[in-house]
């Protein structure tokens, strides 16, 4: 299979490697997906508990070239903005950027409940809980499975 | 010595031309055109002759004689003749097929579809190392059973199956003995005599011929077996293949095998000790990398490994200049990792960071060395960015993790 540029591109240079100290108050940490399916990510958020602002991304991914991309593009994505921005991120968003084909749809899939689930556990962690208290968001039933 | 990149080393799904298999071939496309079933003039004459000179070149291989050679387009047909063709044949006598679950595809969908047409077929089962046990195999053959269909070695993991036991099985209580011998002929000695087998698929393409062209060995005495044919017309080899002989590729075929029969020993343990090297270079620089499969009964030139925490379409896009193959989801057409690996029990999680390295004719010590390399630096690459791997150092079980998979 050929891959976009933009998909070796981050498969080469992936931005924001790494993990954050996931007792951090500040750290909301996400961990989607599962080994036996060949993917799994793990994208963390420091968030600026007065502005809410996302100051700081990290993940590590387990997965194809288009994971790998999928989730150091929403790495890049999510810093900088407020959690509620962050949130609004669509994972259609990430296959239009990527060029991804329909076969890697699930990949940017991943990655949008990767930042869900970080926000989410921040949120927890901050008092702000919504009913679900761990992991997967509920309310992002993405477009593709 | 400079190395030229991308380096070949997947051998399995197919090999090159050699160069003097190509030469055998070439008066074939023009001036020695003719057809071998042209029995009324020279043109005729030499094509016959050299289809011919082709056959006795593939017997001798395979220790059969030239009349028990039935070309074909390729073993994924030789395979459907020998099965579809022996099922409808010997339908009187039973409607029962034994074969085993980490055949090729051209083996199961073929048993798929006689299913629908009311045989019955019973899959064995493989043990860890990939082999069958051949008890399951006694076990599972009734009076009805008309037919085993075992391979020779497998093409992902190279495993060699225990040929001349089931041989013998088969003998003893009569059934008719298939083997799909496309990735063991030419390589490891293949006797359809020592070995008791009636049909035996292969292929030129896996053995340095061309693609298009394969044949099916049908044992003509001790017992004569014969098959229904499935493409109909002017009578060709025997009536059980119709269609005007591919004589260039039976030519390529013919000299293929020659040269592998020439050169077989020493060819062998070349390809034995690359791989040997190979595995040796990878293991002693990475830990947590596993063998799929029997080290003891398996084809020289096959090393196929797990690298546990990298998936292997990542891998594959990491050693780009290398051509290898992987047994991950994402790398197959259905989605699903390989299911071969999942037969011998290796988990999902593994198979998706399998790697089959198919080493050939032309790889040297040198490009060996340099896929240990490319292979040890992006595995070291990818765990890093690997959260399995960080549980993994951290000391999380991650088969005890619950997973929040879609």
């Amino acid at each position: 299979m050929a891959y976009s540029e933009k998909v070796i591109d981050h498969y080469r240079n992936p931005r924001n490697v790494g993990s954050l100290p996931k007792d951090d108050p500040n750290v909301g940490t996400g961990l989607v997906g599962a080994p036996e399916c060949g993917d799994v990510m793990k994208l963390q958020v420091r968030v600026n508990p007065v502005t809410r602002v996302i100051e700081e991304a990290k993940f590590k991914t387990f997965g194809c070239g288009s994971a790998i991309a999928s989730s150091s593009l929403a790495t890049e994505w999510v810093k900088g903005k407020t959690v509620e921005e962050a949130l609004q991120i669509k994972n259609t968003e990430i296959v239009r950027e990527l060029n991804l084909p329909p076969v890697k749809i699930h990949c940017s899939v991943l990655a949008e409940d990767a930042i869900k689930a970080a926000i989410s556990d921040w949120k927890r962690k901050s008092g702000l809980a919504e009913a679900a208290p761990t992991g997967a968001p509920a309310a992002a039933a993405p477009a593709q499975e | 010595m400079a190395i030229k990149l991308p380096i070949y080393m997947d051998h399995h799904a197919t090999t090159p031309v050699d160069p003097r298999v190509l030469e055998a071939m070439l008066p074939y496309f023009t001036e020695k055109f003719g057809n071998a079933a042209s029995r009324n003039h020279s043109f005729g004459w030499t094509a016959e002759e050299a289809v011919e000179n082709a056959r006795a070149q593939i017997a001798r291989l395979i220790n059969a004689t030239p009349k028990e050679i039935i070309f074909t387009s390729g073993a994924t047909e030789s395979n459907n003749l020998a099965i579809k063709g022996a099922a409808e044949m010997y339908r009187e006598k039973g409607n029962h097929i034994i074969t085993q679950v980490t055949e090729h595809k051209a083996v199961l969908d073929t048993c798929k579809r006689l299913e629908k047409y009311g045989y019955q077929v019973t899959y064995l089962p493989v043990e860890r190392d990939g082999r069958i046990n051949p008890d399951d195999l006694r076990r599972a053959i009734t009076p009805k059973t008309i037919l085993i269909s075992i391979m020779y070695a497998n093409n992902e993991i190279g495993v060699i199956q225990p040929i001349e036991e089931i041989g013998r099985i088969a003998k003893e209580h009569g059934v008719l003995f298939h083997c799909d011998g496309v990735q063991a002929v030419g390589k490891i000695p293949v006797d359809v005599q020592k070995d008791g087998i009636d049909l035996l698929s292969l292929s030129a393409h896996k053995i340095y011929g061309p693609k298009g062209v394969g044949a099916l060995y049908v044992r003509r005495r001790n017992p004569r077996v014969q098959l229904a044919a499935i493409i109909d017309g002017g009578g060709h080899e025997r009536g059980m293949r119709s269609g005007t002989l591919n004589v260039p590729g039976i030519v390529g075929l013919g000299k293929a095998c020659e040269i592998c029969m020439n050169e077989m020993a020493t060819e062998s343990e070349r390809l034995r000790r690359l791989r040997d090297r190979l595995k040796a270079g990878i293991e002693a620089r990475l830990d947590e990398v596993y063998v799929n499969g029997s080290m003891v009964h398996r084809l020289p030139n096959n090393l196929n490994m797990s690298f546990a925490y990298v998936e292997g379409e990542s891998l594959l896009m990491g050693i780009n200049d290398v051509a290898v193959s992987s047994g991950s989801a994402c790398t197959s057409a259905t989605l699903e990792p390989s299911y071969v690996l999942k037969a011998l029990g290796v988990g999902e999680d593994l198979a998706h960071t399998s790697i089959r390295f198919g080493l050939g004719r032309f790889n040297t010590e040198e490009e060996v060395d340099y896929v240990v390399e490319r292979v040890v630096e992006t595995v070291n690459r990818l765990r890093e960015l690997s959260p399995l791997y960080e549980l993994a150092k951290e000391g999380v079980d991650l088969s005890k993790m619950q997973w929040k998979a879609d």
